[in-house]
């Protein structure tokens, strides 16, 4: 068997605490060996992804102890898929927290972004609801670390709501997950797969419960209206490259939902019946409108990135919730556009902010102001999904599988017009930030000491280039998604079929990596 | 040239103006003409194959599961559309570089005009519509771009933003009416729809497409009402007026008009959606154009009623109005170009727009003065020039259409167009040119350099040679372009001038005089119209967009007010409606397992619980007794657990309880002794009636759970009958904890390292600012207590020590089979280490402890792992377990196990976790200035002040 499957988990499990124990005076040695760590960590994802590709199910049975009994991670498309938008992301992620400086500003980012790999991996890796739980907690307290990296006021309040809720969050999932067992006796993914589908009619009420606090659970993380609360404040307040990072977060509970209700509680299963599509597609739409309406609302950069983030993630929950094949496959290429184009946004709002501070309004010039303004205009496109880019195929994916549901009309309504909000919205924030700088007729820009005090605005002349590389770095990713679309969506095809057809999850897991 | 190739050359040719400004703004105009000139010939070496009837393609999959692919097809529409954005654009390039200045960054200019002219050809070329769109909303964006070139005047952003919110709009009706006809017809293929006109046309949503496709054509051409758009973008450079306004952008929307004729027109829908906008427009756009005294306002108005009227010769849905549009494409374009050039050069050599600050140019500006009138006329429809013939189509076809019965509705209303069109014609060259020669001028005017003539000479040369031998320049171009439109060949009469005495001449003489009678009336007229209220389109735009973000701001900032109280409201009562329909949509059977007799002591436990909780409601407001409380309340539990034989949860859960008193004893040193009353009475009401529900929501669960048996085997049989045989421990639990579900205890202890290194970085961060000052000053809220170090304390706690080390050794050694283990050992270490910081002090302590926490945590988490990654060497999967036994002589039989090393990483991450946590906390309170004046240390060689005796 091979051991490759646990290594996306073990690799940062090891390096962390090996920063903690050794280097964690040297943030500098801790700059070289998390970048090493992350370029291996992204050669294993991709060698998996491509062992993924044949469409085997691989099974590795941690402790040798066979499934139902032990817990087992599995290798299938999607989770392939996932882990390697994890490892990716945290390239970008890595490289621009150094060359910004960002992860001087605090203690122990490095570990912290470590275990955070570690846990997002686990969590989409695992082919165990309780296991899925243990990585939930490892991503949630190493999310709250880091979203708090660097302090400050603020920073530190958004951060106590951010883990509050989510600690509500954890506490339903301990209810789902212990209600669950205790009808169905094991929380096995693969195995309770077999018993929902052979679940007695006389205890199919308290299953449904369960399953659907389930999916509560994962919408807190995918930030699904209206359990998104959490999300405004803590990732507008995050330091730059931790928001960025978090775009696979909200994925997290998109993948959780995806790969539950359709292994677990699937379309065609009758426990579930009316559990997931009946609501979740009126939530992801709320969850569209509340984000682009949020976006053109924002007084300030960072928020207008965490709401545009709230909209682009109730796009992809919108195609989610159709559980078709065709819906599902239009999910997973929003998905991947989704992180990266929220990722590229978070950085280029950070490059915003670190040069004249957050409010959209008038201020002078910034320095690389034209590099800066045409990266936000290749982001703002993206998450707007306006063409040419991987948002707008996204969009017309979403909108083509939600042809035969039966809210097509509003579906397409709501996405067409937020998306109207959006552009308006981005457009005047491009408008006032990048161009009003150059209105020496309505005023200069300047700031007074008292605002740039509060807000840390120097406006500096020596601001670093190099941060400029992941970002680019990530348009490029997004480029390519739009380039090649036709050969990722055969992808994306592919992985909804694997989901679609449970069976050969169950019985990879079931019958063992032997078999 | 491969068509591929025609419509990527300028986007990648955008990129050499860009950086070929660095060498000169003459490198820079030339790239970017070179690259249109290379277009440009690559679509004229294609023509005579399709002048011949062929059809030019080039075709590569992109996303063929949706159908969208880079399809391109070049018939004699999309030829005629190309080579007028390529050839217009490039005497727009010749033009632009004379009229931008120095100051004006050249090469992003180029830039920006080259995408947007990639994207025009896009669209006329492609074979798709979804990649029709694409292009068509890159026209956007580039525009968006283009319009707002000039950054610093306000008027340029708020022209681009709201060319981009209409455009944009209506671009977003446009996908979704491709997507409605794309699904009617079963295919995104354009050729392929346009032979499918049977089907779309009796389709139920034909006419959902057709008013969706139709929104995005007139959002982009400005029809009324979506008109208000265009002149604003005026703000932008000339050269872009020039090039959006005649040619491109705004034809955009009757390109895809002309190109989906054969499959939606023909329909009264479309007849009177179409041709009625088209006339309102071209009525009111004339109307306004007349009384707008900017140069660019007046040919902006002019462009909407123009295109009105093309919009009207298509919604007539006849071949004779397609043709009749057509041909006045091509002329609107050649002299509306002229025209917007010569706009720009009367702006840049007087430096003023307005027409009533102009006059007497004729003598001044001589070869403008030539250019723009003959522009003019031809605006005007005055033979011999091809704006005459053109109009003189439309008329003659108006003349005969009827309009919901009415015969005279549509004549008569065009010839009123035509009129005002006549006089703003006029009047351009009357007030600007004719006249006296005035000595106001801003700047004095002179003709420019050739460089900026020469592009509206060479049209106006057109629109002479059009007006004078129309069959031979334009009739086999225009028969083959119609022919496109209709998607069949038709017979036509040849293009001449002369047609007879028909109803159109009449309409054409009344409108020529019409027009020069209102001129002559100007003066009376303008001043009535300004005193005329007259809705502000840029006012109530503005006010729309300024409600919306109010509206929006609005709504965000209430629902996302920052209250964690009311999120966690909105959660819960989410969750118990949810719950509650799962419930009560699924079946449950009756109670299975038999309700048990209430024994004397788990009802005591019962009740203390209950009344401890209870109790912590009423006195939540003092923070020290509630925290007494839950300790009670942890304590119950302990014994619940253990009286249901759980013996391992019982310590475990006893010694969590004392830890976390600890720390969290330690966190309230710092915190107020109360807490204040903050929220309102309803508030609160709420609060209590959702706990309520919850509680019972999660209560019943439990109930209906308890009392009914599994529905399936469980798989802890298998962990009981395998934990000897298969883990080598007894305690199941353990072996659970350690091996079968070892991974999710390597989580764990990961979190828990977790934690603390997060409470230490808090610290950190909050120790840097000025908090650390304020802790330093802090005068404490309670009495201190008189002694910090109590003798008795400091010694029992030293005895202690060794004690509560050895115990915790015997709880790990023996948790393998007995209860206990590594996590349970882990907490009674730390608690024998932070009796010393309680007894002796944080200093004392800190001083003797000579591992750092952060190193503690992270050995045990690499113990873990690296006991995990060990199974490997023995072929096994990661923490694959292994243990045997050995008999050293002269002793008992021994076991060992791996799993034991595990556990002694879940050992050190949980004693250094906890320790790093409590020291964190602690050093809020540290004080390096105060010093005890007995430190702790029992000395026997220290005198009174703490001072080391030295003996010597």
């Amino acid at each position: 068997m091979s051991h490759w499957i646990v290594l996306p988990i073990v690799l940062p499990a090891l390096l962390a605490p090996f920063f903690l124990m050794v280097i964690r005076h040297h943030l500098d040695l801790q700059r070289i060996f998390s970048v090493a760590g992350v370029l291996v960590l992204n050669g294993i994802t991709l060698a998996l992804l491509n062992h993924a590709m044949s469409g085997e199910v691989s099974v590795y049975e941690l402790g040798d102890w066979p499934a139902p009994f032990g817990i087992v991670l599995v290798l299938d498309r999607l989770s392939a898929l996932m882990i390697v938008l994890t490892s990716q992301l945290a390239l970008a992620v890595v490289l621009y927290a150094i060359w910004s400086g960002w992860d001087n500003r605090g203690r122990h980012f490095h570990p912290l972004l470590q275990f955070q790999i570690m846990g997002v991996s686990g969590a989409f890796m695992t082919g165990d609801a309780f296991n899925l739980f243990v990585f939930f907690e490892v991503l949630l307290i190493a999310s709250y670390g880091l979203m708090i990296h660097g302090g400050g006021g603020t920073r530190l309040r958004a951060g106590v709501q951010y883990v509050a809720y989510n600690l509500i969050g954890s506490t339903l999932f301990l209810f789902a997950l212990g209600t669950i067992y205790g009808v169905a006796g094991t929380l096995n993914m693969a195995d309770l797969a077999v018993k929902a589908a052979e679940i007695p009619a006389e205890d199919t009420a308290l299953l449904r419960i369960g399953a659907v606090l389930l999916l509560l659970v994962f919408s807190v993380k995918a930030a699904v209206l209206p359990l998104h609360f959490w999300l405004p404040a803590s990732y507008s307040n995050a330091p730059a490259p931790v928001a960025a990072f978090f775009a696979i977060m909200t994925k997290v509970g998109a993948y959780s939902i995806l790969r539950m209700f359709t292994l677990i509680f699937g379309p065609e299963t009758p426990v579930a019946q009316g559990l997931a599509g009946e609501w979740l597609v009126y939530a992801a739409l709320l969850t569209v409108a509340v984000g682009m309406i949020g976006t053109q609302g924002a007084a300030h950069v960072a928020r207008m990135t965490a709401f545009i983030t709230i909209g682009s993630t109730g796009t992809l929950m919108v195609a989610i919730s159709l559980f078709t094949p065709e819906a599902s496959a239009a999910a997973i290429y929003y998905l991947i556009h989704s992180t990266f184009a929220t990722a590229m946004m978070f950085l280029v709002a950070d490059m915003i902010i670190e040069r004249r501070g957050d409010s959209i309004s008038q201020r002078r010039p910034m320095q690389h102001g034209g590099v800066i303004a045409a990266l936000f205009f290749g982001a703002a496109v993206a998450m707007a999904g306006m063409p040419p880019l991987s948002g707008f195929i996204g969009k017309l994916l979403v909108l083509d599988a939600a042809w035969d549901a039966p809210d097509v009309v509003l579906i397409w309504s709501v996405v067409l017009i937020t998306s109207l909000i959006a552009i308006i919205g981005l457009a005047r924030a491009g408008s006032l930030v990048f161009w009003k700088a150059f209105d020496t007729g309505s005023g200069r820009g300047d700031v007074d000491e008292d605002t740039a005090r509060r807000e840390g605005v120097v406006f500096p002349t020596d601001a670093p280039r190099l941060p400029f590389v992941p970002v680019f770095g990530l348009f490029a990713v997004l480029i390519a998604l739009t380039v090649f679309a036709g050969p990722v969506m055969r992808f994306a095809e592919d992985t909804a079929d694997q989901l679609y057809t449970p069976q050969l999850y169950i019985d990879a897991v079931l019958k063992g990596p032997g078999s | 040239m491969s068509l591929f190739l025609i419509a990527a050359l300028p986007f990648l040719g955008a990129v050499f103006p860009a950086l070929l400004i660095r060498a000169g703004r003459n490198a820079c105009a030339s790239a970017a003409g070179a690259v249109t000139l290379l277009a440009l010939i690559g679509v004229l070496v294609n023509a005579p194959r399709v002048m011949a009837g062929g059809v030019v393609t080039a075709q590569i999959d992109w996303l063929p599961q949706l159908g969208m692919n880079l399809h391109f097809f070049m018939d004699g529409l999309g030829m005629f559309f190309a080579t007028l954005i390529l050839g217009i654009g490039l005497l727009i390039i010749i033009y632009a570089r004379y009229y931008l200045s120095r100051e004006d960054p050249m090469g992003q200019f180029y830039a920006y005009l080259l995408l947007f002219q990639g994207a025009m050809v896009g669209i006329v070329l492609s074979d798709n519509i979804l990649l029709l769109v694409v292009f068509w909303e890159l026209t956007s964006l580039s525009s968006f771009l283009l319009i707002g070139y000039w950054k610093h005047l306000p008027a340029g952003r708020q022209g681009a933003r709201m060319a981009l919110a209409v455009t944009g709009a209506g671009g977003l009706a446009l996908i979704g009416g491709m997507l409605v006809l794309g699904n009617i017809a079963g295919t995104y293929s354009l050729s392929e729809i346009l032979d499918q006109k049977e089907l779309i046309q009796s389709s139920p949503l034909y006419l959902t497409a057709l008013i969706l496709i139709l929104l995005g054509c007139f959002t982009k051409s400005a029809q009324f009402p979506f008109h208000f758009w265009l002149p604003h973008a005026m703000a932008a450079p000339t050269p872009v007026s020039a090039y959006l306004h005649s040619a491109t952008m705004v034809k955009a929307g009757l390109f895809l008009m002309a190109r989906l004729w054969p499959v939606l027109a023909g329909t009264d829908a479309w007849f009177y959606i179409v041709s009625t906008t088209g006339l309102v427009t071209m009525v009111l756009g004339a109307v306004i154009a007349l009384f707008k005294d900017d140069l660019k306002a007046l040919l902006a108005f002019s462009t909407v009623s123009h295109l009105g009227l093309i919009t009207l010769l298509l919604g007539l849905g006849t071949q004779a109005g397609a043709l009749a549009a057509v041909f006045h494409i091509l002329n609107h374009a050649t002299f509306k170009a002229a025209l917007f050039m010569s706009a720009g050069i009367i702006d840049h050599e007087t430096h003023t727009r307005d027409i009533k600050r102009l006059g007497g140019l004729r003598t001044l500006m001589p070869v403008t003065f030539v250019i723009a009138t003959i522009a003019s006329l031809s605006m005007a429809g005055i033979p011999p020039l091809n704006g005459f013939l053109s109009k003189e189509m439309m008329l003659e076809e108006i003349s005969h259409t009827t309009w919901l019965d009415s015969h005279w509705f549509f004549p008569v209303l065009a010839t009123i167009g035509a009129l005002f069109s006549a006089a703003y014609s006029f009047r351009f060259i009357g007030h600007v040119f004719l006249g006296p020669v005035r000595d106001d001028y801003p700047s004095k005017p002179h003709d420019p350099g050739v460089g900026m003539w020469i592009s509206p000479a060479f049209l106006v040369l057109l629109v002479i040679a059009i007006g004078l031998f129309p069959e031979a320049v334009a009739g086999n171009l225009v028969r083959t372009v119609t022919d496109a439109v209709m998607g069949e060949y038709g017979d036509y009469y040849p293009l001449k001038i002369w047609h007879g005495v028909t109803p159109a001449l009449y309409m054409s003489g009344i409108a020529v005089v019409g027009g020069l009678i209102l001129l002559a009336l100007h003066r009376p007229l303008d001043k009535g119209w300004i005193a005329t209220p007259r809705p502000e389109a840029k006012t109530i735009f503005d006010g729309l967009v300024g409600a919306l973000t109010r509206a929006c701001r609005g709504i965000t900032d209430t629902l996302h007010d920052g209250a964690i109280g009311r999120y966690a409201a909105i959660f819960i009562v989410f969750v118990l409606v949810l719950g509650g329909y799962a419930f009560t949509t699924g079946a449950m059977g009756p109670q299975t397992r038999p309700m048990l007799e209430i024994e004397v002591l788990p009802a005591i436990g019962w009740f203390g619980l209950v009344a401890a909780t209870l109790c912590i409601v009423a006195f939540h407001r003092n923070r020290l007794l509630s925290l007494v409380l839950i300790g009670v309340v942890g304590l119950v539990v302990t014994m619940l657990f253990n009286y249901f034989s759980a013996p391992d949860l019982a310590l475990t859960q006893l010694s969590v309880e004392v830890v976390t008193i600890v720390l969290m004893l330690l966190a309230l040193n710092f915190m107020p002794k109360t807490t204040p009353r903050e929220s309102s009475v309803g508030r609160r009401t709420r609060d209590v009636l959702i706990s309520v529900a919850a509680g019972l929501g999660v209560g019943g669960l439990i109930f209906a759970i308890m009392t009914r048996g599994f529905a399936f085997d469980t798989i802890s049989e298998f962990h009981l009958a395998n934990s000897y045989k298969g883990g080598g421990g007894d305690n199941v639990v353990n072996v659970i904890l350690v091996d079968f579900r070892g991974f999710d205890t390597f989580g764990e202890i990961i979190v828990l390292g977790i934690a603390a290194i997060v409470i230490y970085a808090i610290t950190e961060a909050i120790m840097q600012t000025s908090v650390r000052a304020r802790l330093l000053n802090r005068v404490p809220d309670q009495p201190v207590a008189g002694d910090a170090h109590p003798l008795m304390m400091v010694v029992v706690t030293r005895l202690m020590m060794p004690v509560a080390l050895m115990v915790a050794a015997y709880i790990f050694f023996r948790g393998h089979n007995l209860p206990g283990g590594g996590f349970i050992a882990g907490l009674i270490a730390a608690i024998a280490i932070i009796m010393q910081y309680m007894a002796s002090g944080f200093g004392w302590a800190a001083a003797r402890q000579h591992f750092p926490y952060h190193g503690i945590i992270g050995s045990g988490v690499l113990v873990a792992a690296v006991t995990g990654l060990g199974a490997w060497f023995n072929g096994m999967p990661f923490l694959t377990s292994a243990f045997g036994y050995i008999h050293p002589p002269g002793l008992e039989e021994f076991e060992w196990a791996t799993a034991a090393l595990f556990d002694l990483g879940v050992f050190l991450a949980v004693v250094g976790a906890v320790l790093l946590a409590l020291e964190s906390l602690s050093r809020y309170a540290w004080n390096p200035n105060i010093d005890s004046r007995h430190p702790m240390d029992i000395n026997p060689s220290r005198d009174d002040n703490g001072r080391v005796i030295r003996k010597d």
